[in-house]
């Protein structure tokens, strides 16, 4: 597989789990902002804002929570840029991404363009976001072969279900006085009706928690995902395996990984929101590991005319 | 004629590809296009108009485009297919195959021996001359004889409907990919008028190219590993490449994923890197190796050249082709065919005059405002002035221009291509035409792509078809035979019995028998509540 082939997939899987969450977020906070009669719509649109890495300047509103998490292509942490990313990495990777899931990528880059989603209520244009998405990764599934390329990815869009989910539940944590955090933050995760079916109606915050942080089986919790990515890194690795790990991602995720799966939940909830800082970080950093060992190549290299 | 061709205006000066000039229209449509003129009729024209809209959303979506200045447009496809008769056809395959033999003998000789200069049948300046004579090139003789791989020699139909060839195409030549993709397109959109033709199919275009290329491989490789290098997204035919790629299941690759060691061509993977053998390169020469040509150039590999020369790994095409394909080169091309070839040329050139020549020159410059002047290294319809439609102001220009450079340019006489019937608004139009058919060259046997890509301009009476001038394209249909698909009745085969779907039966079973007692609850309770 071409580095530069490789890198291009494992941007396809991150950006459009990106643009899914993102529309999980943004639904969510617009459903809290009608529903809670007591919320702040600044503060709680402050909170959102900072918890995506963008700066708030100014008036925060509904409005302008739209503009920047949804449809300036501008901004780097709108749905439309994270879903512009994906579909040029599939151009640049047109003969190996199958036909059928360029056609919908491409048809979706369409229907954002046209401006329809924009011109839609708020709650089914992330509807219709979130859809595509999933129509998106459902057709990878199915008609890409499960090799290398489709490895990263799988990776990539672990590695960004990981970052997005701490990002979610940091939210959550600093929001925590409100009764409705936790409700909110497991509902943006898609998590609240498999909670609800687990936990048989017990909603503690510390459930909650432990639902978001630790359940083995439900494919949006933080370990499910460092699960996931965990062995996408151990089936991209050939030759044998036999003691420790061969890479510095791996290394990165599998720590990662242990130090939630083995710490008491006590110990996790007393610093939650420096958790899952820290985590964001080890993504940043598994990502750059992930670059330097298997894209590298694909930076361009100059001809100095002359040193021969 | 009714309805959809109603108005359709024809000229006795200028020939028609669907009907023939005569005072009684109804009878004049050529035997070719007969069933094809009461099918799309019987189809009629709002539903053809619904059609043709659903032909350019399609393209949209799978995202058929060509680029001009980094903005992605759809390839306009027309709905009416071109229809070339078996007989014509033949004419034109054969007449292709023969310049593209009498192309590869000149290349040879003019990177070799240099014989045609010594028997005083070609002057050794025309080709020194040429911006795209390359040295780097001297002497490098390919394994199995071929140069041209791929070339798109394109052809017009003059007045009369005869084929000549209006430029050669030896270095790059694309648009093949829209040859595949509109005839699938068109499938889709006209089926009930494709299914009654016999059409010979072009589907099979990819394969004979990774043949032609695996057989240029170097020698000792049983497996080569074939790639195509492409400028990148941003090249006007990227869509191409890609649909190449794929289809051919080879990489794709930047100049950027390739190095050069030790007189090999490598790609980096993800795990090191591999070696390459044949390079189906859609990068010009001047940017294919910073080494020798452009030293700024972001899209080659250094030291690729090289590596060639070394035999390890195989450019297709190869490298100072174009030389072949410069304008004043082609003057001379009916002179080369008979050269090497002991043949007449089966297909005309179009009239030209060498600008180089001061006789030639002098009559031209007489006569600028009723001829074209063409670069002899243009593509794309750049630089063209067509003089009956140029200001006089623009003839002073080109004056002076061809006097500073004579050899840049020729001069031809406006030639009045042939039309074919194109969909504007909702109905028939006469649209000039041109045709490029592609050619493959495995090193045994020219093999020529039935077919090939019409490009039509689609505004009126504009003679510049290039898709950066505003043009289109249409399906291209060589007739097989007579042209009539009738329904051969198949064989009856036994067809083995199948079990049927799985379903599951308890819950078929049970749930009516439950659903019943569920009701039944219901309405027994209903009946309780009512004496209150």
């Amino acid at each position: 597989m071409l580095s530069r082939i490789a890198e291009s997939l494992f941007w396809i899987g991150r950006y459009l789990e990106r643009a899914e969450d993102t529309s999980r977020l943004l639904d969510v906070h617009l459903q809290l902002l009608l529903e809670d009669p007591v919320v702040d719509e600044e503060a709680a649109s402050k909170a959102l804002l900072t918890v995506m890495g963008v700066e708030p300047e100014g008036q925060t509103d509904q409005a302008s929570v739209m503009r920047l998490l949804g449809w300036d292509q501008d901004s780097h942490a709108s749905m439309v840029s994270a879903f512009w990313g994906a579909r040029e990495s599939a151009r640049r990777s047109r003969e190996i991404v199958s036909t059928e899931m360029w056609e919908t990528i491409n048809t979706t880059w369409n229907i954002i363009q046209r401006g329809h989603i924009q011109r839609a209520r708020p709650a089914q244009a992330c509807q219709t976001i979130r859809e595509r998405c999933a129509v998106i990764s459902g057709i990878a599934d199915s008609t890409m072969s499960h090799d290398q390329g489709w490895q990263f990815l799988v990776l990539g869009r672990s590695l960004e279900r990981i970052d997005m989910t701490a990002r979610m539940i940091e939210a959550a944590a600093y929001t925590a006085d409100s009764p409705q955090a936790w409700l909110t933050t497991l509902r943006a995760c898609g998590a609240h009706h498999a909670f609800v079916r687990t936990y048989r109606g017990a909603d503690s915050e510390r459930d909650a928690a432990e639902f978001l942080l630790l359940d083995r089986l439900f494919p949006r919790s933080l370990l499910f995902s460092l699960n996931r990515a965990e062995s996408a890194l151990i089936n991209l690795d050939v030759g044998e395996r036999r003691a420790g790990f061969t890479g510095d991602a791996m290394r990165l995720i599998g720590r990662a990984r242990a130090e939630l799966e083995y710490q008491p939940l006590t110990e996790i909830l007393s610093d939650l929101p420096g958790r899952m800082t820290a985590l964001q970080r080890t993504c940043i950093e598994a990502n750059d590991a992930v670059a330097q060992r298997y894209f590298e190549g694909a930076n361009p290299v100059t001809w100095h005319a002359g040193v021969r | 004629m009714s309805g959809l061709f109603e108005d359709y205006p024809l000229a006795p000066d200028k020939h028609d590809e669907m009907f023939a000039w005569a005072a009684d229209p109804e009878e004049a449509v050529r035997p070719a296009y007969q069933h094809l003129a009461t099918a799309v009729e019987e189809v009629g024209s709002e539903d053809l108009q619904s059609r043709s809209d659903y032909l350019s959303t399609n393209y949209r979506d799978q995202g058929v485009t060509f680029d001009i200045g980094g903005e992605e447009r759809p390839f306009p496809l027309d709905i009416m297919p071109r229809i070339i008769d078996a007989e014509s056809w033949a004419h034109v395959e054969a007449g292709v195959s023969q310049r593209v033999q009498a192309l590869e003998r000149l290349l040879d000789d003019i990177y070799g021996a240099g014989e045609i200069f010594a028997d005083n049948v070609l002057p050794r300046h025309v080709v020194t001359s040429s911006s795209h004579y390359h040295r780097a090139a001297f002497g490098m003789t390919p394994l199995n004889g071929v140069r041209i791989h791929v070339s798109g020699i394109d052809l017009i139909r003059d007045g009369d409907g005869d084929f000549r060839v209006l430029e050669d195409n030896v270095r790059i030549p694309s648009g093949v990919s829209y040859v595949l993709t509109n005839r699938r397109a068109l499938s889709q959109t006209l089926p009930e008028v494709v299914s009654t033709h016999r059409i010979r199919p072009v589907a099979a275009y990819p394969q004979r190219l990774l043949a032609a290329l695996r057989a240029a491989a170097p020698s000792g490789v049983s497996d080569p590993t074939v790639v195509v290098l492409t400028p990148g997204p941003y090249n006007s035919a990227y869509f191409e490449h890609s649909l190449l790629a794929r289809m051919m299941g080879c990489q794709l690759v930047e100049g950027r994923d390739l190095v050069a060691q030790a007189g090999r061509v490598m790609i980096r993977t993800t795990h090191g890197l591999h070696p390459v053998h044949v390079i189906y390169r859609r990068v010009d020469d001047d940017f294919l190796d910073p080494v020798h040509f452009r030293s700024d150039s972001a899209l080659g590999c250094p030291g690729l050249l090289n590596a060639a020369r070394a035999g390890h790994v195989t450019i297709a095409n190869a490298v100072g082709n174009g030389v072949a394909d410069d304008k004043l080169m082609y003057t001379y091309l009916p002179e080369v065919i008979r050269y090497y070839l002991g043949e007449e040329p089966i297909l005309p050139n179009v009239d030209t005059w060498r600008l180089e020549d001061p006789a030639h020159r002098e009559e031209v410059m007489d006569r600028l405002h009723e001829l074209v002047v063409k670069p002899v290294d243009g593509a794309g319809g750049k630089g063209i002035v067509i003089g009956p439609q140029a200001s006089p102001a623009e003839l002073e220009e080109l004056r002076r221009t061809v006097q500073r450079s004579p050899r840049g340019w020729i001069a031809q006489p406006v030639v009045q291509l042939s039309t074919v019937p194109t969909m504007i608004g909702d109905t028939m139009q006469p649209r000039h035409v041109d045709l490029r058919p592609f050619a493959i060259n495995d090193g045994s046997k020219v093999w020529v792509l039935p077919g090939g890509l019409t490009r039509v301009a689609l505004g009126e009476g504009e003679l510049i078809v290039n898709s950066s001038r505003g043009g289109g394209s249409k399906d291209t249909w060589v007739l097989a035979g007579d042209g009539r698909r009738r329904r051969v009745a198949a064989r009856p085969r036994p067809v083995e019995q199948l079990s049927e779907p799985q379903v599951r039966l308890q819950e078929s079973q049970v749930t009516t028998a439950q659903a019943e007692q569920e009701q039944q609850q219901q309405q027994h309770q209903g009946q309780e509540v009512a004496p209150c």
